[in-house]
């Protein structure tokens, strides 16, 4: 179980190092949206691991947040035009 | 045994998120890496909450993973859908190599 936390870990700094290299603004968004679906599986297994039954709650609670931060991006993203 | 086979459910998704991930950094675009991104995760975060349910049952952990399940089937592709297409509206270009572009096609 703990080996399985790690590498989830490890694939979140796979989606920081896409937010900090990506070309364009679309790619860090995407970074971001994947990084919240991940950091809900990490709080999901934390939970079993450490027998804290509230981490779930706040996994559930971190999908929602991450729905609508990601809607309001996008939102905010097609009002505009793209230049280099 | 239900240990076990939760044990191998989540392994599972593990694996589906390693290669979404690894999809995330290796692919040329942003279409392709949301795409890849996208349903692998889906799917890997998916799979780790069924292990969980699997493996406490039906008390108040294992049922409050198993709504979680549906929350991720709804929130995950609207999210990725409506990222898309602002970015083709933001006016992001594809790939060079890419056939085809239905939307712009869509839009004249």
């Amino acid at each position: 179980m703990q080996i399985l936390i790690l590498i989830l870990v490890i694939l979140c700094f796979f989606c920081l190092y896409r937010a900090w290299r990506g070309l364009t603004i679309p790619d860090r968004m995407v970074a971001i949206d994947i990084l919240a679906i991940l950091v809900v599986g990490i709080c999901a297994l934390l939970a079993v691991y450490t027998k804290r039954e509230f981490l779930i709650d706040v996994a559930l609670a971190w999908i929602f947040l991450g729905f609508i931060g990601t809607l309001a991006l996008a939102k905010y993203l097609s009002g505009r035009k793209f230049n280099e | 045994m239900n240990e076990i086979i939760g044990r191998i459910i989540i392994v599972v998704g593990v694996v589906f998120d390693t290669i979404g991930c690894i999809g995330l950094v290796r692919l040329p675009d942003v279409y392709n890496r949301l795409q890849a991104a996208t349903k692998c995760v889906t799917l890997g975060t998916c799979g780790i909450m069924f292990g969980i349910f699997i493996m406490q049952g039906f008390n108040s952990l294992g049922i409050k993973a198993l709504v979680c399940i549906p929350f991720i089937f709804l929130t995950a592709p609207t999210a990725a859908h409506a990222l898309a297409r602002g970015a083709h509206l933001f006016g992001v270009k594809l790939w060079e190599k890419s056939v085809c572009d239905k939307y712009q096609e869509d839009k004249k």
